[in-house]
């Protein structure tokens, strides 16, 4: 017997010849908890995968100029885009700390990137954003990581972070004004590709791209479940 | 020895707390038995708040060295928080056994794959890898207090009537029914029996499942107990560490107590989600002492509660009259051809047009109740533009919708009670528990399945509340009766009926 994950309700399977033939992947959420996600499609920013009609946003522009014209990412791939049901869900998932709600994004994940990054995923390097020690032992698993572990590809941990105030709980111009909270183990010359949950401002993520780029980087991608 | 291991103790307890011995008199005793008192307050402080509470670690604010001398010295006491059975896995906190409600974590702090719960999860997780703590030091005795009520009012008869009955039950213990109508004055008939179980030194507690209701009764019954400590909670509410004698919570809130209360009120018993979530009842029976006075209050007992009074397994109370003494407000019904259709394409039936425009008073305000919070939203605006076409408001503003995920839904509520708007659009969050003096109220597609023959009836029991205006018009426009329908028009006649025998009867006498 299977469950929906969100609201508990009962998964009815219905048999048709497509999942007689081919065992069909067992779903995690039912149809109605379904259709309240929001998939970001059409025209984006080309950078930070924010639905506008502009190439890159006003926002990414900023980034911009506030790098002097070098804007450490090279490119953000979200998933999803920030609507209520998603802010409950990550709620719930992160900060309440229900591991298993990880599981009803993975296909969908892994699919987009396979879609959005295949000519990359070989040769670029999976780099979680990590956790500071502290948060990770509060909240018992870092998201990031499951989402990059979903991924099937190899990991690796060579940035840390340094305890600071939650980023969801500042105002907007205090997490533009926060300094970087990672350092770096080793530095790296592959392409990277960054993987977080949710891209708000990009505060985090170009802090990141930024210290990886110093240290030797040609290009740091980013893949977010969610564009906040 | 035993002072020897007491001062040892005490001694300890000042190194860890960072507490030092106050310079004495030379004729006074030795410092540690001055200390011994320091001491003793600190851990009364304690018991004061953690007495009766069933607490994960990160719920307990003691710096983790005395948390572990504590322990070692049993003023604390760790129990599993899930149990593995055979064929089963019980939380210990939420008595969940449900298989899809438990999920596996590869724990970070403890290294290891393992079970948490997921039912109980808002009110933190709970891990397999970790302890509940219940207090087992000595139990904190609340004081005696000496008339701490300051509520004046008098109470109708059938009032004094239960709440005599409230009183004998909170002295005795045990169950109590009190099932009143919508309007009976529930919580005045309450406030002897808090007294009297304040004054014997007790702890109260009225739980209730919905938030909106403990906020309408903390300041009530702060008026009434002027002087006291009364803390409310709920998700969100700031005094929250469950230090008063007299306290309000939402019946979630229970899960962190155990046996904590001489006495339990549950207010609304009947209503979502406590009625069929079996965890939150649990939790209610859990957090009562074992011999504690439970009491129900309802104006519509479900089934189960009603075929217990039917077979005198629950003593019951029945108050059949509103204080003003006025019958309730029969709902009328109107039946609208393709009502659902219509309402999905944002078009209003006519019948409810033609009821505005006939309605005996213009001046009265108006709760609109609607099936879903999609419909709460999507007919605002033609509810406005029909509104301001038979001038009954004069912009736009004063016509809004809430919601169960509406954020600012207390400030909505607060704007309507001061009069600043004129109609609001509903769900059935304000069924129940809210009082606004003078309304109309209108249920557009009753028959939906949302409401059930509780909610008609309290959504019927919102309207004629105010002793200055004890009227109001009632209206449900469906397409096609319910079941619901009638026999919550049915139980209102009823109850109407023995309102009326009951004022007879004692006019006669």
């Amino acid at each position: 017997m299977n469950y929906c994950l969100w609201c508990d309700e009962e998964l009815i399977v219905h048999t048709n010849w497509g999942n007689v033939i081919h065992l069909q992947k067992q779903q995690k959420l039912c149809p109605l908890c379904i259709a309240k996600f929001k998939k970001i499609t059409g025209n984006r920013c080309t950078i930070c995968s924010r639905p506008s009609g502009n190439k890159t946003c006003e926002d990414c522009e900023k980034w911009k100029s506030i790098y002097a014209g070098n804007d450490p990412l090279d490119r953000n791939v979200s998933l999803y885009s920030y609507n209520h049901f998603m802010k409950e869900m990550i709620a719930k998932w992160k900060y309440r700390g229900d591991y298993i709600l990880g599981e009803v994004f993975r296909r969908e994940w892994l699919i987009h990137f396979m879609k959005s990054y295949s000519t990359l995923k070989k040769q670029a390097a999976i780099i979680p954003i990590p956790l500071s020690d502290e948060r990770l032992i509060e909240r018992g698993f870092n998201q990031s990581q499951l989402l990059a572990s979903f991924l099937n590809l190899k990991q690796m941990e060579i940035l840390k972070r340094i305890h600071s105030e939650k980023q969801s709980k500042k105002t907007r111009i205090e997490r533009m004004m926060s300094e970087n909270p990672f350092t770096l183990t080793k530095p790296i010359t592959k392409p990277v590709i960054l993987i977080d949950d949710i891209y708000t401002t990009g505060r985090t993520i170009r802090h990141a791209a930024n210290l990886l780029k110093i240290n030797g980087c040609p290009k740091v991608y980013a893949y977010t479940l969610v564009r906040g | 020895m035993i002072t020897y291991v007491s001062r040892k103790l005490v001694s300890m307890w000042n190194q860890l707390i960072g507490k030092k011995g106050r310079i004495t008199s030379h004729h006074s005793p030795p410092l540690r038995t001055k200390d011994v008192q320091l001491d003793n307050n600190y851990v009364k402080d304690l018991a004061k708040k953690y007495t009766g509470k069933l607490l994960l670690r990160d719920e307990i604010v003691v710096q983790e060295a005395l948390f572990q001398k504590l322990l070692t010295y049993r003023i604390f006491t760790p129990i599993p928080s899930i149990q593995n059975g055979l064929f089963f896995t019980k939380c210990i906190r939420c008595n969940n056994k449900k298989k899809s409600l438990f999920a596996e974590i590869p724990c970070s702090r403890c290294q290891k794959r393992h079970r948490y719960c997921r039912n109980c999860i808002n009110m933190g997780r709970v891990m397999e890898c970790e302890h509940l703590y219940y207090w087992s030091g000595e139990r904190y005795r609340w004081p005696q207090l000496k008339s701490p009520c300051t509520w004046n009012g008098t109470l109708t008869e059938a009032q004094q009537h239960a709440a005599d009955k409230i009183m004998e039950t909170v002295k005795r213990g045990g169950e109590q029914l009190v099932w009143a109508v919508t309007g009976a004055g529930k919580t005045e008939m309450l406030f002897q029996g808090i007294t009297t179980a304040l004054e014997l030194g007790k702890r109260v507690c009225i739980a209730t499942p919905r938030a909106d209701v403990v906020r309408e009764l903390l300041p009530r019954l702060q008026r009434a107990f002027t002087s006291l400590h009364i803390q409310a909670l709920y998700s969100g509410s700031r005094d929250n560490d469950g230090t008063a004698q007299l306290m309000i919570a939402t019946t979630h809130q229970l899960l962190r107590y155990q046996h904590a209360f001489d006495v339990l009120i549950i207010d609304e018993i009947d209503a979502f989600p406590f009625h069929h979530d079996k965890s939150l009842q649990f939790a209610a029976r859990r957090a009562a002492k074992k011999n504690a006075a439970r009491i129900y209050l309802t104006a519509t007992p479900r089934k189960k509660l009603r075929n217990r009074v039917m077979t005198k397994k629950i003593d019951y109370v029945f108050v059949p009259v509103r204080f003003h003494g006025l019958p309730l407000e029969i709902p009328n019904l109107f039946y609208c051809s393709s009502l659902k259709r219509r309402l999905e394409n944002n078009m209003l039936p006519e019948k409810f047009i033609q009821w505005l425009k006939e309605r005996e008073k213009p001046t009265r305000q108006m709760l609109i109740f609607v099936p879903t919070i999609q419909l709460a939203n999507s007919l605002r605006e033609p509810l406005i533009s029909l509104f301001l076409h038979h001038q009954l408001i004069s912009n736009q503003k004063e016509m809004i919708s809430v919601h169960a995920e509406d954020k600012v839904r207390e400030e909505k509520i607060t704007s309507f009670r001061e009069k600043k708007i004129y109609a609001l659009i509903t769900t059935t969050i304000l069924e129940r528990g809210v009082t606004f003096p003078s309304i109309d109220v209108a249920v557009l597609d009753a028959g939906h399945i949302i409401f059930d023959e509780a909610a008609l009836v309290q959504i019927t029991g919102r309207a004629g509340r105010s002793p200055v205006d004890p009227k109001g018009e009632v209206v449900f426009f469906h397409d096609g009766k319910t079941d619901a329908m009638i026999m919550a028009r049915d139980s209102i006649l009823e109850m109407n009926k023995r309102a009326m025998k009951l004022t007879t009867n004692s006019k006669k006498e």
